[in-house]
């Protein structure tokens, strides 16, 4: 007995199955064309470009998309402008004495620090080391924590041992981690993106492995694992495409994450050393001179270029994740 | 459910001596330099001596043997000996921990008591001025680092308002002055306000298009009660799972707002001790830390149980 769908197939076709099945090609791919789109219902649907045209909609969100590349893009051709000063360089006056505290002016676009140092060359310097460092955690810790994270959550066997290490890793202080870090590297970019890389992987791999057991067991898996799909097969096709939005938006958010994590490491005395200008490095720099109304500029430049920074994340993190997910595309 | 808890609480208490056990083992692969402040001028004998009088020269399982036996038989974490020198550690951390937990608990209390309306009322409005408002609140208070707004909040108060700038020592007991305690209190909570109202926000907002708040709109129920009949309820079981973690981060107390205002809580003592390397402190804090976290994990389950008795915390399967 032949379902009525099979025959409605058949007859749009003008084939019936049995000679489908019979012909040398019925296995290969079909490929897209356009006459055969009305009969067949078959799409060239791509997930990335419904994806990338959803997100092109957000207007706002593509604005900030663009002013954060503008942003990364100038921090690294700002130096090679013309009358541009060095941000370690210590300037002086014609009498040698260095030019302290300076207020905004023509020479210096943001004034000069409590030593001298050009804030606004020490701006655009401080915005790439804290962007390096925030991208480069953010992009470690998604590698790490998505690969524990699948097998905590997948694999059954595992979800004592590692949710005891979890525990366990959860309660040794970061502060612990951070100084044991710099006693071994010398104290650099590297070490703290390593260091914070070490600490911040560990929500990344919680939060997966929450996502996981909730989607786990879901009918589509079920039937998958029945018809006897490999492990690795069904969390690289069934499992981690359904959480791309989701990770794409936690990867957004940490990058503002990793990069809040170093204005903290900086304030509690492990940051980087002030040869390296950060943000982390200029906000605490300003934070000791709130107290003078004047000098207040050189808290609050830093201030609002991170602001910038975290809420364009925030907002390109969830106008992605909206259009990553397929419900919202047309 | 008793046997459950019996059992949890048994495991937790071997991760606690996990967690003891390798925070024991890394305090101690620190530098020996940073034991001594005067390091370079000392003799070999002298930095000997200074390790033998802190057990350090001992193999690490004998080190960890004598730690565990004062903490087992006489419930002795040791001696301070940088911090405060040889004072016991419980006496140090005791008048600190009730500062710190008031401190906390009340920007707990303003946070939940502005957060959750706040919350609900963008659920309500969604897409609305009300909700945009909202929406500018949070992210204002995600992108300016803590650091900062707690300093604007400290000049506002002080320039404009007239508080005190500094406070005198006596000022942050458990008793003391209520007017000082308004501004930490404040900034404390404006953090945890706008994640509570993040999160109640997408929680009733999914609840609200489930089947039972159209089946109570069909019966005729104002939308007022079905949210609070109803909704709230469903909305609040996920939420409750974050407040003894909130409660935890209390404990743990602010070093910004503790050393802003100087207020004498637990807030940036561990950070303190680790640099400085007192050891016994360092341990006596991760307990006390570990044992609120493991702790609190556990409340909150009870708390998601009682609240919503569909959730079985022993039956297999119970939250499909």
């Amino acid at each position: 007995m032949k379902h009525a769908s099979v025959d409605r197939l058949e007859k749009s076709l003008s084939v019936t199955l049995e000679e489908m099945l019979a012909s040398p090609h019925a296995f290969e791919p079909a490929v897209f064309s356009e006459q055969d789109v009305e009969r067949t219902g078959m799409s060239n649907y791509s997930y990335w470009r419904s994806t990338f045209i959803a997100f092109r909609k957000r207007t706002f969100a593509m604005f900030l998309l663009c002013l954060v590349l503008t942003i990364l893009v100038f921090t690294f051709v700002q130096p090679h402008l013309p009358g541009q000063y060095d941000p370690v360089l210590v300037n002086n006056n014609e009498m040698g004495l260095p030019l302290k505290n300076q207020q905004p002016n023509e020479t210096f676009l943001m004034g000069t620090n409590n030593i001298g140092q050009d804030i606004w060359a020490r701006l655009w310097a401080g915005t790439r080391t804290s962007l390096t460092i925030g991208i480069s955690v953010a992009v470690i810790e998604a590698i790490i924590g998505i690969f524990i994270g699948v097998l905590w959550g997948y694999i059954r066997k595992l979800d004592f041992i590692l949710t005891e290490a979890y525990n366990v890793l959860d309660n040794i202080p970061t502060t612990l981690v951070l100084i044991l870090v710099s006693f071994i590297m010398r104290p650099g970019m590297q070490t703290i993106i390593f260091a914070l890389s070490l600490t911040g992987w560990i929500g990344m791999a919680r939060f997966i492995r929450n996502q996981i057991i909730i989607i786990r067991d879901r009918d589509y898996n079920i039937a998958s694992r029945c018809l006897g799909t490999g492990a690795f097969r069904i969390i690289l096709r069934n499992l981690l495409p359904y959480l791309v939005s989701v990770i794409m938006l936690r990867m957004a958010l940490s990058i503002p994450g990793a990069i809040g994590s170093e204005v903290f490491v900086t304030y509690i005395g492990l940051g980087l050393p002030a040869t390296i200008p950060s943000l982390g490095n200029l906000i605490n720099t300003g934070r000791s001179l709130m107290m003078s109304p004047n000098l207040r500029y050189q808290l609050i430049y830093p201030t609002i270029l991170l602001s910038i920074v975290t809420i364009s994340f925030y907002v390109i993190g969830n106008a992605f994740s909206d259009a990553a997910d397929p419900k919202n595309h047309t | 459910m008793f046997l459950y808890l019996v059992k949890r609480l048994l495991r937790s208490v071997i991760t606690l001596f996990i967690i003891l056990t390798v925070v024991f083992v890394l305090v101690r692969q620190m530098p020996i330099s940073g034991y001594f402040p005067n390091y370079e001028k000392m003799s070999e004998a002298q930095i000997k001596n200074g390790l033998h009088e802190m057990k350090l020269d001992l193999p690490m399982h004998e080190q960890l043997f004598y730690f565990y036996k004062d903490l087992l038989t006489k419930g002795d974490l040791g001696m301070s000996r940088i911090y405060r020198n040889n004072v016991p550690v419980a006496e140090i951390l005791a008048p600190k921990i009730p500062i710190s937990i008031k401190l906390g608990s009340l920007s707990l209390l303003v946070a939940l008591l502005f957060g959750l309306p706040l919350g609900v009322i963008m659920a309500r409005n969604k897409g609305k001025f009300l909700d945009q408002l909202g929406t500018g609140y949070i992210v204002v208070i995600e992108a300016v680092p803590a650091a900062v707004y707690y300093l604007f909040i400290q000049l506002f108060g002080t320039e404009l308002l007239g508080m005190p700038l500094i406070n005198s020592p006596g000022t942050f007991t458990t008793s003391g002055n209520t007017a000082a305690w308004i501004l930490p209190v404040l900034s404390m909570s404006l953090g945890n306000t706008a994640y509570y109202a993040m999160w109640i926000r997408r929680y009733v907002v999914d609840e609200s298009r489930k089947d039972y708040v159209t089946l109570a709109r069909m019966k005729g129920m104002s939308s007022g009660k079905i949210l609070s009949r109803h909704v709230f309820r469903n909305a609040f079981v996920p939420m409750i799972q974050y407040i003894p973690t909130s409660f935890l981060n209390t404990v743990i107390g602010s070093i910004y707002i503790e050393s802003l205002y100087g207020v004498p809580g637990m807030g940036g003592l561990l950070v303190d001790v680790v640099k400085r390397q007192d050891n016994a402190m360092v341990l006596g804090i991760v307990l006390l830390y570990a044992c609120v976290g493991i702790i609190g994990l556990i409340f909150g389950d009870i708390l998601m149980v009682t609240l919503d008795p569909r959730i079985s915390l022993t039956k297999r399967g119970g939250n499909r």
